[in-house]
């Protein structure tokens, strides 16, 4: 295949898109129910529930320091998969793609997804893609679909936030989002920021082996830690309290957020997973997660307290409380 | 920024927070005039670890916010022409104009574009000079030498396809307003430290000499505020109002004069409109002469009739400090984040957003 660029005969449905079909997703993604090629890809499941779940992305630049698109569109879908205590099973995955696009870019995000489901033990048995106008899509937007199996006596759900049970989390906030941004618009920070988008499967698995009593994992992707929390909240009808001191930002991230007036608990994650807990359990679901990949940084950040339904709130350094709250639109820099 | 746990060492603020206690001020409000602090002291809690009777209010300290409505509608009114491209920070985007704002516009499919700075607004012009691009150019002293920066750089360049509107503002005069108006019982400033950055302590000396009040330049940082807060507390012990540097880190008496030279080469002092504030003379800085093409109100005639401030929002009292957010009827009700009814509620250094962001928990 020595076209250079994606074009629109490469979703219509010939020749093209049957070689770019072959010599792109399913050299890459390979496996046998992929290969069928029907209609429906067919797969055998095991039993327990099913958890089933859906995710577009969108995002620009598509590749960022510390990942890409496709990381990301297979991240995120594992991830939710996770946080319902699922074991991710199959992906599918729907490309509409801007005419123009390099081909190579395409075989390097492809690449990404592959390495990212491998890790997460998933496998994208179905696809579809379609080619759109230059203008019509911002070079490529990704949707994911996944299922995975939650096995029998795990019961995890956001809804479960109970009081005395502690906050957890895998490690450092706030530096995809960052990521994003600096590279968007081509800000320039001492020390520069990865995302860190990683597919979490395995690392919830070691969770729920050594805390079976996990009440709820949430990944804060959009919105934050905050946003992830007052959802928690709302459902649990508990009040959560974070400690400001506990929170694990990176300095260079700290700073960035500084300079450009956000809040690093309303800025995005791609690799993370809040993990809530009863306390008796905490320290062995906190070594669970540093025993392994995307856990070095595990942190108790707050508990569940007794206190007004759906609250959210942070002990400040200087002792005192203050509402944590959801962030409206876009994280915006400030001008003064 | 490698060293901000030093600013949020949890033993310095205890002892901080010991000092005040000890000195048992006299009830008193200190004013802080900048939208940053605002938002660090909500973010922070610092109102609710400050010795019973000293009170913070928030004063005309966020760019977007004192920015009056006329502007925004000459904005908006520029997008109207075809061809046109409406450049802005993004804090703008959802400023309420008399009848609409710069995110619905774009919805409707005027060409809005959020940028970081003017800087992108020539990248843009010059990379479409088919098209007419306007850079809304809101801020204080903080914002306007960059502006002037990059007018010289597009005027050298010969970049004809940009303007600004300009609606900056310089913070001095209004604090000489508020001071004059006396409506609020101010017993200290803590005044900005990023605009003093720019202009050094000196601008400020006639609050102190004239005025006798007590004046301390401060961070951002929570021992940054808290220290200034014992400062002006001691000035006022002491009976000795001066101008006093907390930020000596960053702030030095003469300013950065690089930026005032640049500034001062592209702008001259206007008299200028204030949300809440009214005219105030010498506050505002519009283009010299010889870079009056740059100016888009000019340029394109933008006019701006029947202007209409939000009914019943209080935003032009909270930005006197005459009134605290949580006194207008329409906070957390009709006007939110997500619902903006006024201005002080849309920006991130607004004083109502602030207060709503991060609202000290009730049984904290």
């Amino acid at each position: 295949m020595n076209d250079e660029t994606i074009l629109l005969s490469h979703g219509a449905g010939g020749e093209r898109m049957a070689r770019l079909i072959e010599e792109v997703f399913v050299a890459a993604f390979d496996n046998p129910t992929l290969r069928e090629l029907g209609d429906s890809a067919v797969a055998p499941i095991e039993a327990g529930r099913l958890a089933f779940t859906t995710d577009a992305f969108v995002i620009t630049p598509i590749f960022f320091p510390g990942g890409d698109i496709g990381h990301l569109s297979v991240c995120g879908t594992v991830n939710d998969l996770a946080a319902a205590g699922a074991r991710p099973l199959h992906l599918s995955a729907a490309f509409i793609i801007e005419e123009g696009l390099p081909l190579a870019d395409l075989k390097r995000v492809v690449a990404s997804m592959k390495a990212a489901a491998d890790e997460a033990r998933a496998s994208v048995i179905a696809g579809d893609t379609k080619v759109v106008p230059h203008g019509a899509a911002d070079k490529m937007f990704i949707t994911t679909s996944g299922v995975g199996v939650v096995p029998e006596g795990v019961d995890i759900s956001p809804a479960r936030a109970r009081v005395g049970d502690a906050v957890l989390i895998n490690g450092f906030i706030g530096d995809h989002g960052l990521a994003v941004l600096c590279a968007r618009e081509g800000i320039e920070l001492e020390t520069p920021l990865r995302s860190d988008s990683a597919p979490l499967a395995g690392l919830v698995a070691r969770v729920i082996e050594a805390a079976p009593e996990t009440h709820c994992l949430r990944d804060p992707t959009r919105g934050g830690v905050a946003a992830a929390l007052n959802e928690i909240a709302e459902r649990s009808g508990a009040c959560i309290e974070l400690e400001e001191t506990a929170l694990p930002v990176r300095e260079a991230a700290r700073g960035a957020c500084e300079i450009l007036g956000l809040d690093p608990l309303h800025v995005a994650n791609e690799g993370k997973m809040l993990v809530i807990v009863p306390e008796a359990q905490a320290d062995a679901a906190l070594a669970a997660m540093r025993r392994g990949r995307y856990g070095e940084g595990a942190a108790r950040i707050g508990q569940v307290v007794e206190g007004p339904a759906g609250r959210v709130q942070l002990r400040t350094v200087l002792g005192t409380r203050r509402i944590v709250d959801r962030p409206v639109g876009e994280p915006m820099p400030r001008i003064c | 920024m490698r060293h901000l746990d030093e600013y949020r060492d949890p033993a310095l603020l205890r002892a901080l927070e010991r000092e005040l206690a000890a000195l048992r001020p006299a009830p008193v409000n200190l004013m802080e005039v900048c939208g940053t602090h605002t938002m660090a002291a909500a973010r922070f809690g610092l109102r609710q670890a400050l010795p019973e009777g000293v009170e913070l209010l928030s004063g005309p300290g966020c760019p977007v916010c004192v920015t009056p409505t006329r502007e925004v509608d000459r904005f908006l009114a520029a997008g109207a022409a075809p061809g046109t491209i409406l450049a802005t920070f993004g804090d703008m985007l959802r400023v309420p104009g008399s009848r609409s704002n710069l995110e619905r516009e774009r919805a409707r499919g005027a060409d809005v574009r959020v940028l970081y700075s003017a800087a992108d607004a020539v990248a843009l012009a010059r990379s479409r000079p088919e098209r007419q691009v306007i850079f809304f150019a809101v801020g204080f002293e903080t914002t306007a030498p960059t502006v002037a920066m990059t007018l010289l750089e597009a005027d050298a360049g010969g970049v004809g396809n940009f303007s600004i509107l300009c609606a900056h503002r310089i913070v001095p005069p209004a604090l000489k307003a508020l001071v004059l108006a006396g409506e609020v019982n101010v017993g200290g400033f803590i005044l900005p430290g990023h605009v003093s950055t720019i202009i050094g302590s000196r601008p400020y000396e006639f609050l102190a000499r004239e005025h006798r009040m007590p004046c301390v330049i401060a961070g951002f940082e929570p021992t940054d505020l808290l220290r200034a807060v014992l400062m002006l507390l001691r000035q006022r012990a002491e009976q000795r109002p001066q101008v006093e540097i907390e930020y000596s880190r960053v702030v030095k008496p003469g300013g950065n004069e690089r930026a005032q030279a640049v500034m001062e080469r592209v702008f001259e002092v206007c008299d200028a409109e204030w949300r809440g504030l009214g005219m105030i003379a010498g506050s505002g800085l519009r283009l010299r002469e010889e870079f009056r093409r740059f100016d888009a109100a000019s340029r394109f005639g933008l006019l701006a009739p029947d202007t209409q401030d939000p009914p019943e929002c209080r935003c032009g009292e909270v930005l006197r400090g005459v009134v605290r957010p949580t006194d207008c009827t329409l906070f957390g009700n009709a006007c939110t984040p997500e619902h903006p009814v006024g201005p002080c509620m849309v920006s991130t250094e607004g004083t109502c957003a602030a207060y709503y962001k991060y609202r000290p928990s009730p049984d904290g």
